[in-house]
């Protein structure tokens, strides 16, 4: 049974043990229900939990396990002088699993010819659908036939373990039911460990991300030296192939970080005064109605998709600026240029600035506005010498935080900033970005030996750990912003 | 500004007795101020009004696409050759046939002489090339045609919807634009005779990837988003909210809350194209689960859903009064009961609210798409969330690559229904919130 239908039963055997449970509880005591420790549906939830949590904690074991187990057997049964022959034992692994597929779709004559060696493998497995990348040795057929008998067994030990686990469990909390038995807080004991697991996720989530460029990001590092990367000014990886020489310096981060940050800069000095200037306005000027409609006009521009922001960067900006800007001026022939990022996606973090800035400039204290109005001064004289100093910290924080947001963005860049490398001052030259450089690198089939691929993890890694550093800075300003005037 | 209002300010403090002192002066620093503000909301909202406004006007007459409709003679001598008229048959063998079938019925409309072969081609080439696919799968799905004369009704080229809807001038040399002075002759003949029409495009919202513009639409695309959004709602919504309640009601205060509690705040504001690489990483490479299916687009845009609903979820428990869950414990509501029976059902609005906020967030996103190998020419709809799909968003950022001015159409049309998607759920979100909104 496929795990799908292995979890249905046990679901159904749940149902069950959750309607015997009702049934016993109320039989336990006659049906004089005061009797009972809990109400009756605890007794049958205790019965279902204990039919369903060990048989899927059991199945989720297994599923992890035995691809671990068949991986090893398998590999025992390749020759180690095939593995030093090819130098990829990934390779002869690929090539064992598709033997493996077409061994299965082999009826017993053809598999009789096989063995005899009547007919040569590539040719008769290549007719059952299955296309081999390289020629079949015997070893491979032995390893094939061990993963098909191991897949087989796991197949069935799962099965028949995960359903005996589940039956065995339901009949034992049967047998558990007395009238004095804490059903509810047993039963309440386990829906607190599932809401504690399920707010575990985010740890999870976080520990995946680092992990999974970790191990990448290191596997990048031996092959070229973070020195290069770090510091190399040259960004061309299509020559850079594994283990030639000659490739330092081809996989530069610096022409990368010198295009985000070209681009968020524009983004910021866009969306950084207009921004300010909105909330500042919505805060202290406006009265309730414009405040109600210019407010979550403002956030529809955070609610519209990045790549709706990319195509109108890519079609309507970038050959306005090219064709009124950059050619009058002769700095630029292409629409995809740093200007036309920066300014698009300074468009899109307006609402950013905006409404985290808003909302820390309303929590300053009225009583500080009063007292400063009160010694004669101006709305604006207010604003500017006791409400956005009081402000300043919780502003900064929006502006990192909008910050992050330019650096981590892709879509845009990827439409509108173009893909050269380049590192210069004139805003109308095309210029790239880490984002587009990762997207780059892992479109297309992707080979995870090769450092072209391998590039992308230690850039994504590069990435995370600049946006994570910002985003705890930002946070923590603007929660002891917070904690000041709360 | 700053300075002219400190150069001001300093002797009204030293000398009282001037009390209109720079007083117009800084009224007029006032009234700047003040337009400052005006001025960069109207930018915003200028901002806005362009972005959607550009997208509708080069978007909105992709919404409309010529047809033409031809008696077409179904010769059985062409299409049967033969003589097996079944949907085995009529699918298999040379496709070309339907094309000749429907350039003869074609050059009839336009009265070329039947043996006149060269100019029936040329004018065959104003109908799409997906006329025969079209004409095939509709004998195909009723063979008893075959034979018959027949109105039909096909999608023309690109390039002829261009040229109708005006995007292609005819004022241009001849030699520089795709639509000839004969062409333009015919598609006039056709327009008087009334066999030409403008109609809805309804092919814009069934056919998947396609190379050929008149037949390219969103159809896949928005299935293989709608398989993404069930699986998200599937697994967001309730880890979500059972993650909320153990934040909200139950989580000591220790370390481990802490670090719960900094993970989540940062992962809402962790580049989305970071959750493409851990889905490539851990789902596709780690676990095996197929490339470019909507299955593990769904498994990454629920992780980048998750903080975003533990927000909205935890806002809208902690807007629950506490009176509520005291008088559940004091009737002998165990907590878990209180909070199940009683908070929870209060906080249900807030919760949809914010899930459906996180949804449309999910919807438009793009970049840990294209790191999961979504990016596929996908043409067939997917049938499980295993099978290869691709995502409204990524369609459009395929055609968004395509240089004919006929995808930049269609391009906008697609970002309009995408938008219109999101715009049905951000008003569901609001409408919700005003419905069902309790003040304590």
């Amino acid at each position: 049974m496929s795990p799908f239908w292995i979890i249905l039963a046990v679901l159904g055997i749940a149902i069950l043990g959750f309607v015997a449970g009702v049934a016993r509880a109320r039989a336990s005591v006659n049906g004089n229900l005061v009797k009972l420790h809990s109400r009756t549906g605890y007794y049958g939830s205790f019965v279902a939990i204990w039919a369903s949590l060990p048989a899927f904690l059991l199945l989720g074991v297994w599923l992890i396990v035995q691809p671990i187990v068949v991986d090893r057997a398998v590999t025992a049964q390749i020759p180690d002088e095939a593995i030093a022959a090819t130098g990829n034992l990934s390779l002869i692994n690929g090539v064992v699993r598709s033997v493996a597929e077409g061994l299965s779709r082999l009826s017993a004559t053809e598999r009789r010819d096989l063995d005899i060696g009547v007919v040569a493998a590539r040719p008769l497995i290549a007719s059952k659908g299955v296309a081999l990348a390289s020629d079949v040795e015997p070893y491979m057929i032995r390893a094939a036939d061990t993963l098909n008998r191991l897949q087989a067994a796991g197949v069935i030990g799962r099965t028949a373990l995960v359903l005996l686990v589940s039956v065995v469990g339901l009949g034992l909390a049967l047998l558990r039911i007395r009238p004095a038995q804490r059903a509810r807080n047993s039963v309440e004991t386990v829906i607190r460990g599932v809401l504690l697991s399920a707010s575990m996720v985010a740890i999870l989530t976080t520990v995946g991300i680092v992990f999974s460029m970790l191990f990448e990001a290191l596997h990048f590092f031996s092959i070229v030296s973070p020195i290069n990367f770090f510091f190399g000014t040259v960004w061309d990886p299509r020559f850079a192939a594994a283990g030639s020489e000659g490739t330092a310096g081809q996989f530069g981060f610096l022409p990368l970080a010198w295009g985000t940050l070209y681009i968020s800069t524009i983004a910021l000095l866009i969306a950084v005064p207009i921004g300010l200037f909105a909330a500042i306005y919505m805060a202290e000027y406006a009265t309730a109605q414009v405040r109600a409609v210019a407010k979550p006009l403002l956030e529809v521009l955070a609610g519209i998709p990045t790549i709706v922001y990319g195509f109108f960067a890519l079609v309507t900006v970038g050959p306005m600026i090219r064709d009124w800007i950059a050619i009058p001026l002769g700095l630029g022939s292409s629409g995809n240029n740093v200007m036309t990022a920066g300014v698009v996606m300074g468009i899109m973090i307006i609402p950013f600035v905006s409404s985290l800035s808003d909302d820390i400039i309303t929590a300053v204290p009225n009583a500080m506005r009063d007292g400063s109005l009160g010694l004669g001064a101006t709305k604006s004289e207010t604003i500017k010498r006791v409400v956005l100093p009081a402000a300043l910290p919780g502003i900064v924080g929006s502006v990192l935080l909008a910050a992050s947001r330019a650096i981590g963005e892709t879509m845009i860049v990827v439409l509108a900033a173009g893909v050269a490398t380049n590192i210069s001052a004139n805003p109308f030259q095309e210029m790239t970005t880490i984002t587009v450089k990762i997207v780059s690198q892992l479109t297309g089939d992707l080979e995870f030996t090769s450092p072209q691929t391998l590039v992308a993890f230690a850039l994504g890694i590069t990435l995370f750990t600049v946006t994570l550093g910002l985003n705890i800075l930002a946070l923590h300003i603007v929660r002891k912003y917070r904690e000041q005037y709360e | 500004m700053t300075d002219a209002a400190m150069e001001t300010a300093k002797p009204v403090a030293t000398r009282p007795a001037r009390t209109d002192f720079g007083l117009k002066k800084r009224y007029r620093v006032e009234r700047r101020f003040r337009i400052y503000g005006v001025v960069a909301i109207a930018l915003g909202l200028f901002f806005l009004v362009a972005l959607i406004s550009s997208i509708v006007l080069q978007g909105i007459s992709a919404f409309r696409q010529a047809n033409v409709e031809i008696d077409v003679l179904l010769d059985k001598a062409i299409i049967a050759p033969n003589g097996a008229v079944n949907t085995d048959a009529l699918m298999t063998g040379n496709v070309f046939r339907y094309d000749d079938v429907i350039r003869n019925a074609f050059a009839a409309q336009l009265g070329i002489a039947k043996d006149d072969k060269g100019t029936a081609r040329t004018a065959y080439n104003l109908v799409s090339k997906g006329a025969r696919i079209q004409l095939r799968a509709m004998l195909a799905a009723n063979p008893d045609l075959v034979g018959t004369r027949q109105k039909v009704s096909f999608l023309l080229d690109s390039n002829v919807d261009a040229f109708l809807k005006g995007h292609i001038d005819a004022d241009i040399p001849e030699s520089r634009r795709p639509i000839k002075d004969r062409d333009i002759a015919w598609i006039k003949q056709l327009e008087d005779s009334g066999a030409l029409s403008m109609k809805f495009n309804t092919g814009l919202f069934t056919f998947g990837a396609s190379s050929r513009p008149e037949t390219a639409g969103v159809g896949v695309a928005v299935i293989g988003s709608l398989y993404m959004m069930a699986i998200v709602l599937a697994l967001a919504l309730p880890i979500g909210v059972a993650a909320s309640i153990y934040l909200e009601e139950f989580a000591p205060q220790n370390r481990l809350t802490d670090l719960i509690e900094v993970n989540i705040n940062n992962l809402a504001a962790v580049p989305s194209i970071v959750f493409g690489i851990l889905g490539l990483a851990v789902f596709i490479n780690f676990a095996g689960l197929p490339r470019s299916a909507s299955l593990v687009g769904g498994l990454v845009l629920t992780l980048m859903t998750l903080p975003t609903i533990i927000i909205a979820t935890r806002a809208a428990l902690k807007g629950v009064p506490p009176s509520i869950r005291e008088a559940a414990l004091g009737v002998g509501a165990s907590k878990m009961q209180a909070i199940f029976h009683h908070v929870l059902p209060l906080a249900t609005p807030g919760i949809l609210t914010g899930t459906i906020i996180g949804l449309a967030q999910a919807l438009g996103e793009t970049a840990p798409l294209l790191m999961i190998g979504m990016v596929a020419f996908v043409a067939d709809y997917p049938v499980t969330p295993n099978d290869p799909a691709t995502a409204l968003p990524v369609q459009i950022y395929m055609w968004a690559g395509q240089a004919e001015r006929a995808f930049v159409e269609r391009t906008s049309a697609a970002i309009i229904i995408l938008l219109a998607f999101l715009a049905i759920m951000n008003i569901t979100a609001v409408f919700l919130r005003k419905r069902f909104e309790r003040r304590w």
